[in-house]
């Protein structure tokens, strides 16, 4: 198929960008929109042009570096998937595709596609992990876990901080990204211990980044691992437990 | 460098203020006051259908109004501690929407040239200008109404005379028109605000969800029927002095 692509290319951090058109003539529809990119860019290479800049790395949907926006969809038009698993079945011969940097003042852009998500990691540093003893491999099953806490806490740990949630939300919230990684340990056995803190220091890092969210409910359409709002809820009802359990315990000293 | 060396510790407020001064803190304070404001428009509106029983109906429901609390309070006080109470909750369901609008803006790096948004609804995407027709038409109301202020009031209006300042004030179509306006906007902005207080409030559960939209819906449409009908009402002659 032929196609047209419409790309935001910007040469660094920065620095004005602008959108380009490039003709993507014969490309086969079987190939993956990834793939689809690399056949553009070998062509750019081969006329001595700058290939498009866009991070990737599993391409099996799993290390969350390739969100793009696709023709105004995080991750292109099939739900529940990352841009390295969609396909070009997905779009007809002719169609001229816009292809967007995610946009949020958190996330700014590095080059043409690739966006900086390190505040995602800020986030993560601030409590995303959980103390144990190390030394000998504890014995198996030692602290037993309930199986809904197991199931649900996995359904949050699907997420790969791809950023879709914050691109797709009106107000650059990340909130669904904090409130499954934290969810994924706030549910856990292994995460009692400093539940209360990790929830305030991690959404406190949150707010001093992106916006707030205002409930649109985007960010859950947008996930390529379809990880539910009810997170969001259960965030906010931690938060609330965390500032006044926390605010004890400064009092205890 | 020594390592011993603390790091400075920030003050803490009490919590209620740390609280607030966080988004998500703001959020639980839109919540709250929501329901707080919601329950006054159920009630203000469940009140006004007195005046399908006629002018002596709801002029006794004005002054119980008044009377509040029999002869346990000073008369009005109880009205008036719901009135501050009320006062209170609208000025903090303004700030927290003000500053967390300025946080979003500041949040957001740009538009997209082209956005598909799937969730995004038209209640969720305008709740700021709904929210400000609804202020805007509360002080009218207010001055229409309550203190029968002109040129907002109309000339024959007479304290205490609930029905007959209705109607005299509905059937100027003007008012009649920003009336319905700033009631359509009123249920746009309880449609989103009704189902996403929950979320807020952290409450949500798959089985309960549906309920929140259905109670949104709910509510919403008797907003529309029973709000809009009293301004038809006084144009088409059915409520007339």
């Amino acid at each position: 198929m032929d196609l047209t692509l419409r790309v935001w290319r910007q040469h660094g951090p920065n620095q004005p960008g602008a959108f380009e058109e490039y003709a993507a003539p014969d490309i086969r529809s079987h190939v993956s929109f990834l793939e689809m990119l690399d056949i553009v860019n070998d062509r750019l290479s081969l006329e001595d042009r700058e290939p498009i800049a866009f991070e990737h790395d599993c391409r099996e949907g799993i290390c969350g570096m390739c969100g793009v926006m696709i023709n105004g969809q995080p991750h292109g038009p099939q739900q529940g998937t990352a841009t390295c698993q969609l396909h070009m079945r997905k779009f007809r011969d002719g169609d001229v595709i816009t292809i967007e940097p995610w946009r949020a003042t958190g996330f700014p852009v590095l080059r043409d596609l690739v966006v900086d998500r390190s505040a995602l990691d800020r986030i993560i540093e601030a409590g995303g992990y959980i103390t144990v003893d190390t030394g000998s491999a504890p014995d198996a099953n030692l602290v037993p876990v309930p199986q809904e806490a197991a199931e649900a806490s996995m359904d949050a740990a699907a997420c790969i901080g791809c950023g879709a949630c914050v691109a797709a939300c009106p107000n650059s919230a990340a909130q669904l990204f904090t409130a499954a990684k934290l969810a994924h340990l706030n549910l856990l056995p292994q995460g009692q211990p400093e539940r209360f803190m990790r929830t305030e220091a991690m959404v406190d890092t949150m707010e001093s980044f992106f916006g707030s969210c205002t409930n649109h409910a985007e960010c859950e359409e947008a996930c390529p691992k379809q990880i539910s709002i009810d997170f969001i809820a259960l965030l906010n009802r931690d938060y609330i437990k965390a500032k006044w359990r926390n605010g004890r315990l400064a009092g205890q000293r | 460098m020594t390592t011993t060396e603390e790091a400075p510790v920030r003050r803490r407020y009490p919590w209620p203020i740390e609280f607030y001064r966080s988004a998500v803190g703001k959020k639980w304070v839109m919540a709250l006051t929501g329901v707080a404001l919601l329950g006054y428009i159920v009630a203000h509106m469940i009140g006004n259908l007195k005046l399908y029983f006629g002018a002596e109906e709801i002029n006794h429901y004005g002054e119980a109004l008044r009377d509040l609390g029999g002869n346990l309070a000073p008369r009005t006080h109880i009205l008036w501690a719901l009135r501050i109470g009320l006062l209170g909750a609208a000025l903090l369901h303004v700030h927290a929407a003000y500053s967390l609008t300025y946080t979003n803006w500041k949040a957001r790096g740009g538009r997209y040239r082209e956005r598909d948004y799937i969730a995004v609804t038209y209640a969720s995407n305008t709740m700021r200008l709904t929210g400000t027709v609804v202020l805007l038409f509360v002080f009218f109301h207010l001055a229409d109404l309550t203190w029968g202020a002109a040129p907002a009031a109309p000339e024959e209006f007479f304290r205490g005379d609930v029905y007959s300042n209705l109607v005299a004030s509905f059937e100027r179509l003007p008012v009649a028109i920003f009336y319905v306006i700033a009631n359509l906007a009123l249920a746009v902005h309880i449609f989103h605000g009704t189902w996403s207080l929950f979320q807020s409030l952290g409450y949500s559960h798959p089985r309960f969800n549906i309920w929140r939209k259905r109670l949104a819906a709910g509510l919403t449409a008797a907003v529309v029927l029973i709000n809009l009908s009293f301004p038809i009402a006084v144009q088409t002659g059915i409520l007339k002095i």
